[in-house]
């Protein structure tokens, strides 16, 4: 509860003392690159890996002349919506994005730079943590809308490479009993999956102590922490929003 | 001028500085010596805000910083500069940039200006053609140099030095001692230094305050600190060699 307590505290200090509206724009901008940019490799690799995966696991446990072979598809997709793009992906960016982020401060932290940015009259938190925040929580969601098209594509070429399904099949699953509302549940869930992963993470890394043993210890504590909170958020909002 | 009274820091209740007190005069070198682990750099973190001490108040030409709002503490530390010991350069700036981070956060100066104000500091610490390369790219010495261009290019009224001639060779360290003494005195500010070097002691000790176990046992000048009858001062004073002999 103690670091509930200072964690709610360091979130209310990325909004005080703040710099200059220009500043925050060019931090962000550059964090938008790091956090967003740099993913896109990691991200569409397991994501064209995921859907081709799920859609062959998919097929091997739909083996029946009952169910048509559309049903595949639809399941990939439905699975790739609701939960691998926002979801799975969440564990890959907690692993990339939030064990730099712990890095990168706990490194200012040892080093004394976070000091320095004190000691100008500057909020380091704010200066520091807000600008990946706001990146995160922008760019994390275009990542997951990229990693569900990929998913769905990867599935959709595994199906023609493997011929567990046509195409044609293929493709009129992904459009049978569509909900529009699940695409805006997964953006729900990707914003404040950014957020819990950017701030947990900014979070460990602010406040490490010691030296370079310690500043891996944070970074390993953000993303087992991110991936804690990102799985517990995933189950309220699923009961929230769809329960 | 800084003016600090009373000072108490504890951690787990253990006493780090007790009741420490004392004046920082402005123009002037002011160094704060001790043996490791003293609370030299308790002390100063206190003075600059890094820390808050238990007790006792930091006051800056009058004007109490311990307990003012976050705002007053603003104002009051857009007018240091400080120099660390490791000079906490940031990693992912060139040389030019981290000199021109003050002024890019905190005036509106035109970028002609600030570059302008960036080679005049970069000179004055001896530093050329280095604007472009990375801290990665330097040598200790040259990092303490920036570190110090970095500290005095939004013309602050106070210095800070945590150890400066840390990991540095003799000549080096003389140069930085010389460094700061100039600065100290070309733009009247009131300079704190934290050491433990008896060489900076002996160079650029206007006002020489020596701590033991938290607590201040002495304070003077270079001119008299070796006619003292304090022992944890002589000692510390004469514990190598050369200082023995020249006693």
């Amino acid at each position: 509860m103690q670091n509930f307590g200072k964690f709610l505290i360091f979130i209310g200090q990325l909004f005080v003392r703040r710099e200059t509206f220009v500043t925050y724009v060019r931090l962000t901008l550059n964090e938008c690159i790091n956090v967003g940019y740099n993913s896109l490799f990691i991200v569409s690799i397991v994501s064209l890996f995921m859907g081709a995966v799920t859609t062959i696991q998919t097929a091997f446990n739909l083996v029946s002349p009952l169910i048509p072979a559309p049903v595949i598809s639809l399941v990939v997709r439905d699975m790739t919506i609701l939960e691998l793009a926002p979801t799975i992906i969440a564990i890959i960016y907690a692993g990339k994005v939030g064990s730099n982020i712990a890095g990168e401060l706990g490194t200012m932290r040892i080093t004394e730079q976070i000091d320095a940015l004190e000691v100008m009259g500057i909020n380091a938190t704010s200066y520091l943590v807000l600008p990946k925040i706001i990146a995160s929580v922008m760019m994390y969601p275009m990542l997951v809308i990229l990693s569900g098209f990929l998913t769905i594509w990867g599935g959709y070429i595994t199906s023609l490479l493997t011929g567990v399904m046509t195409g044609t099949d293929y493709i009129i699953g992904i459009r049978m009993e569509f909900i529009p509302f699940n695409v805006a549940f997964a953006l729900i869930k990707a914003v404040v999956f950014a957020f819990l992963i950017a701030s947990i993470s900014a979070f460990k890394g602010f406040y490490t102590s010691g030296g370079a043993l310690e500043v891996g210890q944070s970074s390993t504590a953000a993303v087992v922490s991110s991936c804690i909170a990102v799985l517990l958020a995933d189950y309220l909002l699923a009961q929230l929003l769809l329960g | 001028m800084i003016e600090i009274s009373r000072i108490t820091k504890s951690f787990n209740d253990k006493e780090v500085l007790s009741d420490i007190s004392a004046t920082f005069e402005k123009g002037k070198t002011n160094l704060i010596i001790g043996s490791s682990g003293t609370g030299k750099s308790v002390l100063l973190k206190c003075i600059v805000g890094l820390l808050k001490p238990d007790t006792g108040d930091v006051l800056y030409n009058g004007r109490n910083f311990t307990d003012s709002d976050k705002e007053i503490q603003t104002d009051i530390r857009r007018e240091m500069g400080m120099l660390f010991q490791g000079s906490a350069l940031f990693d992912s700036m060139t040389v030019e940039q981290n000199v021109m981070f003050p002024l890019n956060i905190l005036t509106k100066m035109k970028p002609a200006e600030k570059l302008e104000r960036v080679n005049f500091c970069l000179e004055r610490v001896g530093l050329e053609n280095v604007n472009k390369r990375m801290p990665s790219e330097i040598s200790g010495g040259m990092k303490k140099r920036v570190g110090i261009a970095r500290s005095i290019v939004n013309k602050p009224n106070y210095l800070f030095c945590d150890e400066p001639n840390s990991g540095l060779d003799p000549q080096t360290s003389i140069l930085i001692d010389d460094l700061i003494k100039e600065i100290t005195v070309e733009n009247d500010i009131t300079t704190v230094v934290v050491t433990h070097d008896m060489n900076s002691v002996m160079e650029i000790g206007d006002k020489v305050m020596f701590m033991y176990k938290g607590k201040k046992l002495w304070e003077g000048s270079n001119q008299n600190i070796t006619d003292t009858d304090v022992k944890e001062l002589n000692d510390f004073v004469f514990a190598n060699r050369m200082m023995q002999q020249i006693k």
